[in-house]
C-alpha cells in the first residue's frame, strides 16, 4: 500500500498547465524562423539571462511547493483500510520538514539562541526573569552559548567555500563543454563567455548562479541548527514562511493573469476595432466597474465566496483544499476587476492602429475582421500586453497584501508575502522592534519582482523587430 | 527676386562645423566640416535629401541639438560672437532675439493649451521686456504683419481654431517677435498646400526685404529654392558638396549629385522621357567612404574619386561658387521648358465608371448622437478609367481626393452614386463577393505606415493572395512573392526580412508589390511619392510607368504634386471641396487651365526657372460641412459675378473634350479651344 496519497489542488493544476502552456508556446514559436531569431536575441542578453536564472530558482521553489500529498497514518489495530492524515503537505514541506517542525514559543531574532521575550522561571534561587533558551535554535551548542559566533562564522564560511567550489565546477564544466563544442582551447572558451560571444549569454547566467549559490549555501548550512531569519509571533521559522510565500505570489501573479488577460485583450481590441455600439457597451461596462471602489468590490465578492465556503464544509476534504479554493477565488475576483486598465489601454492603441495604412490595405483585400485582429492588431499590441502583465504581477502581489490586511485576502492558514508583511506591520510597532519578518519578505519579494521586470523588458525588446 | 544688399561683412560665419552622433563611447561623424557664411538680407538655401544633415546643422546653429549629438569641431560666429562656447544663459538671450526659427510642422510647433496671444507675448516679454498693454498691441501688429485678418480676435484663439496656413503664419510671427537678424526656416512650407505654401513664401520674402533679415532656408524642394534663394548650398551625406549663387546653380549645377537631383525631377524632363533615378542609397554615417562620399552613386566616377576625398574648391572665374568634386560637370541640363507631350485624347472602353459618387460623414451631437449635419467630403464625383491610362486626381488637402480612393476600395461606405465595372454595378455588393477586390487595389501614401512592422515581407505579400484565393499552397505563394519582388526591382531573397530593414523607397516598392499580388487591373495610388525624397520618387515613378506599360493597368493617381501629374497622367481631374471642377487631358489642362481654381493652383507651384507670379488666393478653403452657396469657389474667385453666388455651375464640356464647372471659363482656354 502506498505510504502517501497524492493530492491535486486546483491551483497546482493551473500552475502546471500554465507551465506546460508556456513551454508549448515557446516550442511552437521556435519553429518559425523569425521568432526563433527573437528567442536567440533574448538568449544573448546578459541581463535577461541573469534575471531568468533567478526567476527559475523562484519557479523551482514554487513548483516544488505545488506537488501535494497526504501522509498515511499508522494503521490502528484491526483496521484494514489505509487512513491518511488531514494535513496536505507539499514536496517542499517534505524537504524542509526540519524548518517546518522546529517551532519555538514566540519571537526570536535571526540566528539567536534565546527568545526575544523575557519569561519568569522558577529556579532553586527563586523566580528569575530572563530570556529563555530556544528549543531548537542553537540547541546543539549546549552550554557553550558564547561559541555561537564562531559556529555561525564557520558554517557560513564553509557554505561560501562550498558555493565557490560548486560554482567553479559548474563554470569549468561549461568551459570544457563549450571548448569541446567549438573545438577551441579552454582559454578561448573562457574569454568568449565573458566577451559575450556565446549563443547563450553565459556571462549573465554565471554571475547570477554564483550569487544565488553564495547566498543559498551558507543559509542551507545554518538553517539546520539556527533560525536564519528568526521566528515569528507563534515561533514559526521565517525562512520557511518566506519560501512558502513564493508559491502564493506565483499563483496570484500568474493565475490572475489567466483570468484577466483574455477579458482585457478581447474586449479592448473589439471595442477599439468595431467602434459603434460595441464600443459604447464595453466602455459603459468598464466605466461602471472602475467607478466602484476596487477594494469594496473585491471585499464584497470575497465575503460572498467565504460565506459559500463556510456553509458548505462538506465540499472540502482538507483545510488545504479550502484555502486553495479561496486563493483561486481571489485570483478570479482580482482578474475580473483588474482587466479594465489594460482593456482601456488596448482600446486606445487599437483605435490608432485601425486607421494605419496597413490595416486599410488588409481591408482592401477583403480580409475578415477576426483575421485582421489576429494578424495585424494583436501582434502590434503584444509589447503593451507584456509590459502590463509584469507591472500587474508586482501590483497584484501588493494588492494581495492590502486585502490580507483587511482580512479578505488569502486564507489565514496560507502563508503569503501579504500576510507576512501585514503581520510584520504590527510587529514594527512593538518595542524592541521585530524587523526580520518584514525584511525577509521584502528582500524575497523585491528579488522576485525585479527579476520579473528585467526579464520582461528583455522579452519585449527581443520580440519587437524595431529594436535591434 | 530681390537683389542682395551690398554688404561684405557676414552676419553668420560657419567654419569647419562637424557634428557626431554619440552611441556609447563611439562617435559616428554625422556632419563633416561645414563652411558657409550668410550676410544680412541674404537667403541661403540648404538643399538635400532626408538624412543629409541639414536639419542637424540648423539645430547646431541654435545650439538645440539632441543630447546624442555633439559638436566635435568648428566655429559658428554670429554678429561677431563665437556661439559654440557661449554660456547657456547668453545663448538663451540670443535665441529668438538674434536668430529665430520656424519649424516644419505648424500643427505640433504651437502649444495647444495656450492662446496665440500668450505664445507670442511670451517672446515679447522675454526679449523686448514689454509689459501689459504694450505686449498685446505689439502681438497684434505682428499678426497684422504676417497677414492674418482680424488679428485682435485671433490673439485670443487657440491653435486648434486656426488652419494650417494660419498656424504657420503665427509661427512666423513668433519667430519675428524678437526682431531677429537671422531667421532659420526648416522646411517652412513642406507640410502646407501649394496655394498656402505660395502665400507663406511670399510673406517670408516680403518680411526679409522689409527687415533686412538673413534667411537660412532648409528645404528639399528645388522649386522653392529657385523662388527664394540668393545662394544655394547642396548637402550630401553630411557634407556641403556645392555652394553657388542661385542663377549659376540653376543654369549650370556642377556637382554630379546636384545634377542628379535635377535629372530626377519630373518637371525637369520632357514628358514621356524616363526620369534619371539615382542608383543606390546614401551611405550610412557609420560606413562613410573615406574618399568621395558620392563615388558609389556617381555616373562620372573615376579611380581618383575612390582614393582621395575632394575638397570644396572655388571654381575658376567665380570664386563665390564652390564645388566638392574632382571632375565637376558643366553645361546646362535643364531641359528647355518642355512643351506638353502629345497625350492622345482618345480613350479605350472604360474599365471603371464612377458616377455621382457621394461620401458624406454625419456630424453627430448630443447624448443621443442625433445627426446634426453632414460633412460632404465627396459630393458628386464622376470618373472613368480606361486600361493603360492614368487619371490624376488633384487638389489640396481636404478636397476629398483620398476619400474618393477609399470609397472606391469600399474602405468607406458610399452615400450615393454608382461604381460600374465594365458596365456591371460594383457598389453595394458589400463583403460577400470579394472577387472584385482582385480587380482593384490601392497603394498608400506613407510606406512607413502601410507595412505591418511585425510581419515579414513574404507574409505581407502572401496575405492578399491567400485572402482572395489567388494561391492556395505555401510553396506556390512563396514563388509568386519572390517573382513579385523581382518585378518591382527588389531582391527575391528579401522575403524573410522585416519592413524596418528597408529604406523608404524600397518599402514603397514592397507596398506596390503587395497591390500587384492579386494582379489588379486598376491601381489606386494615394500620394505614393509624397513621403519620399526626389531621387527615390523618380525611381517609384519610373517603376509605375514601366508596370503600366507592361501590364496595361489603369491608375487613379491621387496627388497634389503637379510635376508628377504632368509626368505620369494622361488625364487630370481637379477637385475642390468634394467636387471635380475641371477635367481633361493633362496637356490641355496644364497648358491652359479653364477653371479659375486650376489657374491659381498651377500658378502657385514653385517653378524651377523661378518665373511666373503666383495668383494670390483670398481666404481659406471653406469647411465641407458648410460649403458656400452657389459655386463653392466664388468667395475666393477673382472672376466671380452675381450668377456664381446663386447657382453651382454644371460640369460642361468645352469643345476640346475637357469639362469645366465654371460659369466663366478662362478666355485663353476657350480660345485654345476654338483653335483646336
Amino acid at each position: 500500500m502506498m505510504p502517501i496519497q497524492p493530492v491535486l489542488l486546483w491551483s497546482d493544476l493551473l500552475l502546471w498547465l500554465l507551465l506546460a502552456g508556456a513551454l508549448g508556446l515557446g516550442f511552437l514559436s521556435a519553429r518559425a524562423a523569425h521568432l526563433r531569431q527573437a528567442w536567440r536575441r533574448l538568449g544573448r542578453g546578459a541581463v535577461a539571462m541573469g534575471a531568468a536564472t533567478l526567476l527559475s530558482a523562484f519557479l523551482l521553489v514554487g513548483l516544488l511547493d505545488s506537488l501535494h500529498y497526504r501522509l498515511r497514518l499508522p494503521p490502528a489495530p484491526g483496521q484494514t483500510q489505509a487512513m491518511y492524515g488531514v494535513e496536505v503537505l507539499s514536496l517542499l514541506d517534505g524537504l524542509l520538514s526540519g524548518l517546518r517542525e522546529r517551532n519555538e514559543k514566540t519571537y526570536s531574532a535571526p540566528l539567536a539562541t534565546r527568545l526575544y521575550a523575557k519569561e519568569s522561571r522558577d529556579t532553586p534561587a527563586g523566580v528569575v526573569r530572563e530570556y529563555p533558551r530556544l528549543k531548537h535554535g542553537g540547541a546543539h551548542l549546549g552550554e557553550d552559548e558564547a561559541g555561537r559566533d564562531r559556529d555561525v562564522l564557520q558554517r557560513g564560511f564553509a557554505g561560501l567555500v562550498l558555493a565557490f567550489l560548486i560554482w567553479l565546477a559548474l563554470a569549468g564544466g561549461l568551459v570544457a563543454h563549450l571548448a569541446w563544442r567549438q573545438g577551441c582551447s579552454h582559454r578561448e572558451a573562457w574569454r568568449a563567455i565573458w566577451q559575450g560571444e556565446t549563443a547563450l549569454a553565459w556571462r549573465g547566467v554565471l554571475p547570477a548562479l554564483g550569487g544565488l549559490l553564495l547566498v543559498a549555501l551558507p543559509i542551507f548550512f545554518l538553517a539546520g541548527d539556527y533560525h536564519v531569519f528568526g521566528t515569528d509571533k507563534v515561533g514559526q521559522d521565517v525562512l520557511y514562511q518566506v519560501l512558502k510565500s513564493i508559491r502564493t505570489a506565483l499563483v496570484i501573479g500568474l493565475v490572475t493573469t489567466l483570468v484577466m488577460l483574455p477579458l482585457a485583450v478581447v474586449l479592448g481590441i473589439v471595442a477599439g476595432y468595431f467602434r459603434g455600439w460595441v464600443d459604447d457597451l464595453i466602455q459603459y461596462v468598464y466605466t461602471v466597474l472602475n467607478s466602484i471602489p476596487g477594494v469594496l468590490l473585491i471585499a464584497a465578492a470575497v465575503l460572498m465566496m467565504q460565506m459559500l465556503i463556510d456553509t458548505h464544509p462538506q465540499w472540502f476534504a482538507t483545510a488545504a483544499e479550502r484555502a486553495d479554493l479561496r486563493l483561486l477565488a481571489l485570483c478570479a475576483i482580482l482578474g475580473m476587476t483588474s482587466w479594465t486598465g489594460l482593456a482601456r489601454l488596448l482600446r486606445g492603441e487599437t483605435l490608432k492602429l485601425r486607421e494605419l495604412e496597413y490595416i486599410q490595405a488588409a481591408r482592401a483585400f477583403g480580409i475578415a475582421p477576426p483575421r485582421i485582429i489576429a494578424r495585424h492588431i494583436l501582434p502590434n499590441l503584444m509589447h503593451i500586453v507584456v509590459i502590463a502583465l509584469v507591472m500587474d504581477f508586482s501590483s497584484l502581489v501588493l494588492t494581495e497584501a492590502v486585502l490580507s490586511y483587511v482580512g479578505i485576502g488569502v486564507d489565514p492558514t496560507m502563508t503569503s508575502f501579504g500576510t507576512m508583511i501585514n503581520n510584520a506591520r504590527m510587529e514594527l510597532g512593538r518595542e524592541p522592534v521585530v524587523w526580520w519578518s518584514l525584511a525577509a519578505a521584502f528582500i524575497f519579494m523585491f528579488a522576485l519582482v525585479l527579476a520579473a521586470n528585467l526579464f520582461a523588458d528583455a522579452v519585449r525588446d527581443a520580440f519587437d523587430p524595431r529594436y535591434e | 527676386m530681390p537683389s542682395i544688399p551690398d554688404t561684405n561683412d557676414a552676419l553668420l560665419t560657419v567654419q569647419g562645423l562637424s557634428l557626431a552622433i554619440r552611441r556609447g563611447r563611439a562617435h559616428t561623424p554625422a556632419v563633416a566640416g561645414l563652411d558657409f557664411s550668410l550676410r544680412a538680407g541674404e537667403t541661403l538655401a540648404l538643399v538635400g535629401e532626408s538624412g543629409c544633415g541639414k536639419s542637424l546643422t540648423a539645430q547646431a546653429l541654435m545650439r538645440l541639438l539632441p543630447p546624442a549629438i555633439r559638436v566635435t569641431a568648428g566655429q559658428v560666429r554670429f554678429q561677431g560672437r563665437e556661439l559654440l562656447n557661449l554660456p547657456e544663459a547668453a545663448m538663451r538671450e540670443l535665441r529668438g532675439r538674434g536668430m529665430g526659427m520656424i519649424f516644419q510642422e505648424p500643427a505640433t510647433s504651437l502649444n495647444p493649451v495656450l492662446t496665440v496671444g500668450q505664445q507670442i507675448g511670451e517672446v515679447l516679454v522675454r526679449h523686448l521686456g514689454l509689459q501689459g498693454r504694450a505686449v498685446r498691441e505689439r502681438a497684434e501688429a505682428l499678426l497684422q504683419q504676417v497677414g492674418i485678418a482680424d488679428p485682435a480676435r485671433r490673439l485670443d484663439e487657440y491653435p486648434f481654431q486656426l488652419s494650417g496656413g494660419m498656424k504657420q503664419r503665427v509661427m512666423i510671427a513668433m519667430a519675428l517677435a524678437g526682431e531677429p537678424s537671422l531667421l532659420i526656416a526648416d522646411e517652412p512650407s513642406t507640410a502646407l498646400d501649394v496655394t498656402v505654401q505660395s502665400q507663406i513664401l511670399d510673406l517670408l520674402q516680403e518680411l526679409q526685404a522689409r527687415r533686412g533679415m538673413a534667411l537660412l532656408l532648409i528645404t528639399h524642394d528645388l522649386g522653392v529654392v529657385a523662388r527664394m534663394a540668393h545662394r544655394v548650398g547642396v548637402m550630401y551625406a553630411g557634407q556641403l558638396v556645392e555652394l553657388a549663387s542661385r542663377d549659376a546653380f540653376f543654369q549650370e549645377a556642377r556637382h554630379p549629385y546636384s545634377r542628379a537631383l535635377f535629372a530626377a525631377l519630373p518637371e525637369a524632363v520632357p514628358r514621356g522621357a524616363r526620369l534619371q533615378a539615382l542608383a543606390g542609397q546614401v551611405p550610412a554615417f557609420a560606413a562613410m567612404p573615406k574618399a568621395c562620399r558620392f563615388a558609389e552613386r556617381c555616373d562620372r566616377v573615376q579611380s581618383l574619386c575612390r582614393e582621395q576625398a575632394p575638397l570644396l574648391t572655388p571654381l575658376a572665374g567665380n570664386p563665390e561658387n564652390q564645388v566638392r568634386c574632382h571632375f565637376p560637370g558643366s553645361g546646362s541640363f535643364l531641359a528647355a521648358a518642355a512643351g506638353p507631350g502629345a497625350g492622345s485624347p482618345t480613350f479605350g472602353p472604360a474599365l471603371l465608371e464612377v458616377s455621382g459618387l457621394q461620401v458624406h460623414f454625419p456630424i453627430r451631437k448630443g447624448i443621443l448622437q442625433r445627426v446634426r449635419g453632414q460633412v460632404r467630403a465627396v459630393d458628386g464625383v464622376s470618373l472613368e478609367l480606361a486600361p493603360g491610362r492614368t487619371l490624376a486626381l488633384v487638389g489640396e488637402s481636404g478636397c476629398g481626393k483620398t476619400t474618393v480612393g477609399k470609397a472606391l476600395m469600399q474602405l468607406l461606405p458610399l452615400t450615393a452614386g454608382s461604381v460600374r465595372w465594365q458596365g456591371q454595378a460594383l457598389a453595394g455588393q458589400g463583403g460577400k463577393d470579394r472577387s472584385w477586390r482582385r480587380r482593384m487595389q490601392m497603394v498608400f501614401q506613407d510606406p512607413f505606415a502601410s507595412l505591418n512592422p511585425r510581419m515579414t515581407v513574404g507574409d505581407i505579400l502572401l496575405e492578399g493572395m491567400q485572402a482572395l484565393g489567388v494561391v492556395t499552397d505555401a510553396a506556390a505563394g512563396r514563388a509568386a512573392s519572390a517573382a513579385l519582388l523581382e518585378q518591382v526591382g527588389l531582391q527575391g531573397d528579401s522575403l524573410d526580412r522585416y519592413p524596418h530593414e528597408f529604406s523608404g523607397g524600397q518599402r514603397q516598392r514592397i507596398a506596390i508589390a503587395r497591390a500587384l499580388a492579386v494582379s489588379p487591373q486598376v491601381l489606386i495610388c494615394d500620394e505614393p511619392t509624397s513621403a519620399l525624397d526626389v531621387s527615390v520618387q523618380a525611381q517609384i515613378l519610373n517603376l509605375l510607368k514601366d508596370l503600366q506599360e507592361r501590364l496595361q493597368m489603369a491608375y487613379l493617381f491621387i496627388t497634389h504634386n503637379f510635376a508628377v501629374v504632368e509626368y505620369l497622367a494622361h488625364e487630370v481631374a481637379v477637385m475642390y471641396l468634394g467636387r471635380v471642377v475641371e477635367r481633361g487631358s493633362t496637356a490641355r489642362v496644364l497648358a491652359a487651365p479653364a477653371h479659375p481654381y486650376t489657374e491659381v493652383l498651377l500658378s502657385a507651384v514653385p517653378r524651377l526657372d523661378g518665373r511666373g507670379r503666383p495668383i494670390a488666393l483670398a481666404g481659406e478653403t471653406p469647411s465641407p460641412a458648410a460649403p458656400p452657396a452657389g459655386c463653392h469657389f466664388h468667395p475666393r474667385c477673382p472672376r466671380a459675378v452675381a450668377l456664381c453666388r446663386e447657382r453651382y455651375p454644371d460640369l460642361l464640356p468645352l469643345a476640346d473634350g475637357r469639362q469645366v464647372a465654371c460659369h466663366l471659363p478662362a478666355a485663353s482656354a476657350v480660345q485654345l479651344d476654338g483653335e483646336g
